[in-house]
């Protein structure tokens, strides 16, 4: 009688079998694998139908096309700014000071108003003030302290810095030391207060200082069932300054006043527009603004619209992978095999979310990089933002994307029928970024739905930058979240993580 | 055909786990809208379209719609029960007009209840006169949502029958339904934004919705419905023909 012995060593159900196994599986099914390539190809087909869309299609007087695009002026950083606003200047050598008081700030009404322009109140952001530049160039360095329309005194410098100071002082002083701009502020033009200080790098010996007035553009936007549309109209104020001292060495005998930038409304005319001088006291008018440009057109993630079809994709893609083994009864041979059940989904996710990040990177990053190139050519000015902040968007992007599958195949495997399973995900994590972005929804709900469902994600392609020192209509259909970035992104995870959890509790305790 | 709509009516009726999808259509309507119109102030004067607002919820409502009408087709071919069911009714077109009749059977009154509530929700909270009911171009706006929301049933229920399989039809069908507003949203030129809101199923059919300024819409009322009818049409005729030519 002989004893039986087995000649196969048993195999070793350790993690990284159970890695093997679920990629076996993934790799095996045709379907899946067309799936993948159509997400990413879905992902730079919609950015390519967006991109064809959007040429500068203008016919200039006599048919002549028109001038190709010129990108706006980019300030210190290199983001997009406006610098535009009427300067009264002299060449400052060396160290030195100027000190005014602003004796009044006030709106000019525009010679022929349009229905519906509100023109008798300032505009909360209108500055008039002291400002050191590097050169009168637009987007050139600066340092400047000013009163606005309606937030007091602030000291700001290099466009995206600001600083508040106090609402009652109408004394202004720039004093330059070496490399160092501080600006101070007074209520009597006796007791100074320091509201700031910076360094600008590289500032020459000799530089443009002196006064300054400009006013923002004054928009409005009207938002209805579907679409949005904003409309603004220049906006004019006027300032004079008295009590004009300075200290140091100075080039030029008198002030020379000239408009910086192009404002709509910086015209030298008789009615006040330009520099005037009566007694001590100095009067001009500006118009434009001196601050990081905003607004959602041309934005570089525009390029990656097609990720939520892409996400539509990888969501069905997910979930079948879980409920797909439950309809051919597969789940209880996988059981059978690795009766660990919670390894067995963690795996399953490991190996989803790895493949579809891959495949979303690859997608997102030929959609960025092809679309944007082909926006360009035709002549749509694309913002431009910093390297870091393109990677962000498409590994973001991808992330987003990995993590959205996980998702689906959390709720998979708790519905454990595909349908549910993405109905549940395409009602939680592609309808609200949908129903936000396309206003359809009322912005404060918009934003909401941003904040608490996995859609928050999105957040993660916002290349744009939400100033408190500038007014601009900060909603999700012009391209802004009320999440940052990474915050929106922990919100899909967290998630993420909690239906993965809840995946793994109903495995282990429910019959296959 | 009478045989087939009660066989049709006694699966839909009986299968388990269906009888939430309407419920949470209606819930998804009813609370988007008042959401919308809870939104509304009318500080710069009421030239919104009021009407419309408090139908907003048929933006979010339909793809739950959408996806009870897949799992009328689909979830029988994930069971294997289609096989039964052609076997019992050898004539495939009148198993798939049994079923579209009994969907749409199923979609009008849940739309009904899910507008009405939708707008008499939104009227407590709508500023000034909010929506009035007797005026003609409510009643079009409000019949025409259930209409809509029946057409994109229809639409689904042809797509599942085409690819069989409910997941992928989900997906295909929220697809179609977005991806036009979407795209119109980030093209810039306007003739393509005109164009794209007037093919796209979603776009298209919601202009039965508008009340006002009418002569802005990219497409009239009507007509958009009509371009959603076409869009179901053909769904339905895909699906017709490759249920009656192909093996189940």
């Amino acid at each position: 009688m002989t004893s039986y012995t087995p000649t196969v060593t048993p195999g070793r159900d350790g993690f990284p079998a159970l890695i093997r196994a679920e990629w076996t599986k993934f790799r095996t099914v045709r379907g899946w694998l067309i799936a993948l390539a159509v997400a990413a190809l879905i992902v730079v087909l919609v950015g390519l139908v967006s991109a064809a869309g959007s040429h500068r299609s203008c016919v200039g007087p006599h048919g002549r096309a028109c001038p190709a695009s010129v990108p706006g002026p980019t300030g210190p950083g290199g983001e997009p700014v406006s610098d535009s606003f009427y300067f009264a200047h002299q060449n400052l050598v060396g160290d030195g000071s100027v000190t005014v008081r602003v004796a009044s700030l006030a709106v000019v009404k525009p010679d022929s108003p349009q229905p519906g322009d509100d023109t008798t109140h300032i505009e909360p952001w209108a500055k008039a003030g002291l400002i050191i530049k590097q050169n009168t160039r637009q987007g050139s360095a600066y340092a400047a302290i000013m009163l606005t329309g309606s937030h007091g005194v602030r000291m700001q410098y290099d466009f995206t810095h600001d600083r508040a100071g106090s609402s009652t002082a109408r004394w202004l002083r720039l004093v330059r030391s070496g490399d160092t701009l501080t600006g101070y502020e007074s209520a009597d033009g006796t007791q100074w207060t320091k509201v700031g200080s910076t360094h600008l790098n590289g500032l020459p010996k000799s530089v443009p200082a002196g006064m300054f007035v400009t006013s923002p553009q004054h928009e409005t936007v009207s938002q209805s069932v579907g679409s949005f549309s904003t409309s603004g109209f220049g906006t004019t104020a006027a300032a004079s300054f008295d009590n004009v001292s300075r200290t140091g060495s100075w080039g030029q005998p008198g002030w020379h006043g000239s408009a910086v930038g192009d404002g709509p409304e910086m015209i030298q005319g008789p009615d006040g527009h330009g520099l005037t001088q009566s007694g001590g006291t100095f009067t001009m008018a500006g118009s434009g603004d001196i601050a990081p440009a905003t607004g959602g057109d041309n934005t570089v993630e525009g390029a990656l619209t097609g990720t939520f079809a892409g996400l539509i994709v990888l969501i069905v893609l997910g979930s079948m992978f879980v409920s797909t083994e439950y309809r051919r009864g597969l789940i209880r041979t996988t059981l059978a095999a690795s009766p660990h059940r919670g390894r067995v989904l963690a795996a399953k996710a490991l190996v989803l979310g790895g493949v579809t990040f891959v495949v979303g990177l690859v997608g997102s990053a030929l959609a960025f990089l092809i679309v944007n190139k082909i926006r360009r050519s035709n002549g749509v000015p694309v913002q431009q933002v910093a390297t870091g902040t393109e990677v962000r968007v498409v590994v973001g992007t991808a992330v987003v994307l990995a993590l959205s599958a996980v998702f689906a195949l959390a709720a998979g495997a708790v519905f454990r029928r595909g349908a549910g399973a993405v109905v549940t995900a395409i009602v939680l994590l592609v309808l609200p970024y949908i129903l936000a972005i396309a206003s359809l929804l009322p912005v404060g709900p918009a934003q909401w739905l941003l904040r608490i469902t996995p859609a928050a994600g999105f957040a993660i392609q916002q290349s744009l930058q939400q100033y408190a020192q500038v007014s601009a209509w900060y909603a999700p259909p012009n391209g802004y979240f009320p999440l940052p970035p990474w915050g929106g992104l922990v919100v899909l995870a967290a998630w993420t993580a909690v239906a993965l959890g809840l995946a793994v509790v109903l495995i282990r305790r429910r019959d296959a | 055909m009478r045989y087939a709509l009660h066989a049709e009516w006694t699966k839909l009726r009986t299968l388990p786990g269906l009888g939430w999808l309407p419920l949470l259509a209606i819930a998804l309507t009813v609370g988007l809208s008042v959401v919308a119109s809870a939104a509304v102030s009318c500080r710069t004067g009421c030239d919104q379209d009021l009407t419309q607002v408090s139908l907003t919820g048929v933006d979010l409502g339909q793809a739950v719609l959408a996806a009870l009408a897949v799992v009328v087709i689909s979830g029988e071919y994930g069971t294997g029960m289609v096989r039964t069911t052609l076997a019992a009714v050898p004539r495939r077109p009148v198993v798939f007009a049994a079923k579209g009749v009994i969907l749409a059977g199923v979609v009008i009154p849940v739309g009904v209840v899910a507008v009405l509530c939708s707008v008499l929700v939104a009227r407590t909270t709508l500023p000034g006169a909010g929506v009035v009911l007797s005026e003609g171009s409510t009643v079009r706006a409000i019949a025409g949502s259930v209409l809509y929301l029946a057409l994109v049933a229809l639409l689904s229920y042809g797509i599942a029958t085409v690819v069989r399989d409910s997941a992928t039809a989900i997906g295909i069908v929220v697809f179609l339904l977005y991806l036009f507003p979407i795209l119109a949203q980030v093209v810039s030129s306007p003739d393509w934004q005109r164009h794209l809101r007037q093919i796209g199923p979603m776009n298209a059919g919601l202009a039965i919705q508008a009340t006002k300024h009418l002569d802005r819409l990219p497409i009239g009322p009507w007509a958009g419905l009509g371009v959603l009818t076409a869009w179901a049409a053909g769904a339905l005729l895909a699906g017709v023909l490759l249920l009656q030519f192909r093996d189940a």
